[in-house]
């Protein structure tokens, strides 16, 4: 997935409008009076069968900082509840582990984050949340998110950082790009405050 | 520098062209014009290249002061305009002078109703577009709706748009009492979208799909009851999406799809069964299966959707699909159809 992406970014086709990654697909925006959907499938399938010499660069490390106490972590209780657990132990899973960016979609700058361990697989909330503040660190299932802007979501919330994920300028940036490797960092709500002020 | 000071936004007004594509990649979504068939044509009416910055008002326009004297077109939906309390006529290119105030109320019909203005109005491009993309706060002017007292430059020349060939008319009149004759395309009198042109833009309630990418994922009762009912929009509804009521359109026990890219237009029907219409500010990737896909040459018309408007759906193949948006995009390619 990650190499039919590159691939594409450095033999652009004529008319292809953008490329959607995911999971396990690549969506192809293309032009419809350029293209018939027999021709672009050639061109694609023709891209898919080179994918083994494209090489992969080294996977960056990006360390996310969080606070998970609770003014930050809405959910936190009841998933702790629910386990009998302190909020320390869900952290101490949480930055445990490494994830992988498998990639960006939803909103700009929204990175799926997996394996989230078993431990704290956690359904959707039956009603989405109308708005979760921007920076909201999310779990659902095996996934785990960070929210980078206000938007409605269906994730559980057990912190947030103070981190810009997603900047407009110079032809946007994103802290996280597809294949990165994430770990998150636990701070305390005071270090939340003072790295905010030089982060926004 | 010539300036549009903003008296009133209106209800929801942000500067929009035809968007920026090419950062899927990224999670961000295209955004630019809800009605970009009427922006287009605004933009060739006022001089333009197709693609310059203008100005989207919903549901209810503003008030907009000149500093400078210029030409500008109203296209869209029909928000009464005014200039100075002299009715404009929508449509044609129409010159303002310095000082004058542009007047609009809201719209009974459509919903979206455009102000393009010769040179386009200038703000920094954002990832190659001059478009809002409200949610991320991204683009446009100061990546936000437009409030009172707002003062938006007007671009000298299109940076990145070569100016339609052809002159826009100098020193007519705008007033909705003189309808004018076809006018020639160079030199002197107005510019007018054509019989033809009209008859294009014309907002449909009966929106061509295709078979969308997950239609088996619905029961065999499905596509009678999707294709065979009308659906109501809610107030829901935004650049985001249109939320549809309606007849539930129902899913078989398949458990959870895995997320994937999802393209404009797209049909999704969540747990609800109520369908939702992905729109140009739309999610870029999204994880309930897709019915249909509303077609590249209606993208338009779902621009021109309110609240209340109920509409439905008519299948069509991708040969149909293909041949409607090549109908519309050779009528647009002459200035003669467009304006004979």
């Amino acid at each position: 997935m990650v190499r039919f992406v590159r691939l594409l970014e450095r033999e652009p086709l004529r008319e292809v409008r953008n490329v959607h990654p995911a999971y396990c697909s690549v969506l192809v925006k293309f032009d419809a009076l350029r293209w018939t959907h027999a021709e672009l499938e050639a061109a694609l399938r023709e891209r898919l069968a080179r994918l083994g010499s494209v090489p992969l660069p080294a996977a960056r490390v990006v360390e996310i900082p969080a606070c998970y106490e609770d003014v930050y972590a809405p959910d936190m209780a009841e998933i702790c509840a629910r386990r009998g657990w302190p909020a320390e132990r869900v952290m101490a899973l949480h930055t445990a582990a490494s994830y992988q960016v498998y990639f960006l979609g939803f909103v700009p700058g929204f990175a799926y984050l997996g394996e989230l361990p078993e431990e704290l697989a956690e359904a959707r909330l039956a009603t989405p949340r109308r708005q979760v503040p921007a920076g909201s660190v999310a779990i659902a299932g095996r996934q785990t998110a960070v929210y980078p802007f206000a938007t409605p979501g269906g994730w559980r919330l057990i912190g947030r950082t103070p981190m810009r994920m997603f900047r407009a300028g110079d032809g946007g940036s994103s802290v996280l790009a597809i294949g990165d490797r994430v770990r998150f960092r636990a701070i305390s709500a005071a270090e939340f405050v003072e790295l905010e002020k030089t982060w926004r | 520098m010539a300036v549009i000071r903003v008296i009133e936004p209106g209800m929801f007004t942000t500067v929009q062209d035809l968007g920026r594509e090419g950062y899927g990649a990224m999670g961000v979504s295209p955004s630019g014009a809800a009605d970009a068939l009427s922006l287009r044509i605004g933009n060739r009416l006022a001089g333009n290249g197709e693609g310059a910055a203008g100005l989207e008002m919903t549901l209810v326009g503003g008030a907009f002061e000149f500093s400078e004297p210029g030409t500008i077109a109203l296209t869209g939906a029909d928000f009464a305009p005014s200039l100075d309390g002299v009715a404009v006529e929508m449509w044609r290119s129409c010159e303002v002078r310095a000082g004058q105030t542009l007047r609009m109320g809201g719209t009974r019909d459509g919903a979206r109703g455009y102000l393009c203005v010769r040179g386009g109005i200038a703000v920094a491009e954002v990832m190659g577009s001059a478009s809002t993309h409200v949610l991320s706060g991204m683009g446009g002017f100061a990546g936000r709706s437009l409030r009172r007292g707002d003062v938006l430059q007007v671009g000298t020349q299109n940076r990145a748009n070569r100016l339609a060939s052809g002159q826009a008319g100098a020193q007519q009149p705008c007033a909705r009492s003189s309808p004018g004759k076809a006018a020639p395309l160079q030199g002197h009198g107005p510019r007018i979208l054509s019989t033809a042109g009209r008859k294009l833009v014309r907002a449909r309630k009966k929106l061509r799909v295709t078979v969308g990418p997950q239609s088996d994922w619905f029961g065999p009762a499905a596509p009678r009851r999707f294709y065979g009912n009308a659906y109501r929009v809610t107030e829901e509804s935004n650049r985001m999406g249109l939320r549809l009521v309606g007849p539930v359109v129902e899913k078989l026990p398949r458990g959870e799809m895995i997320s994937e890219g999802v393209a404009l237009g797209a049909i999704q029907v969540p747990e609800s069964g109520m369908p939702i219409i992905l729109f140009v500010e739309q999610q870029t990737t999204g994880g309930y299966p897709t019915m249909a896909n509303v077609i590249s040459a209606d993208f338009h018309s779902l621009g021109q959707l309110r609240p209340r408007h109920e509409i439905t759906f008519q299948v069509v193949n991708w040969e149909m699909a293909r041949g409607l948006l090549r109908e519309q995009e050779e009528l647009l390619a002459s200035d003669d159809a467009l304006f004979g």
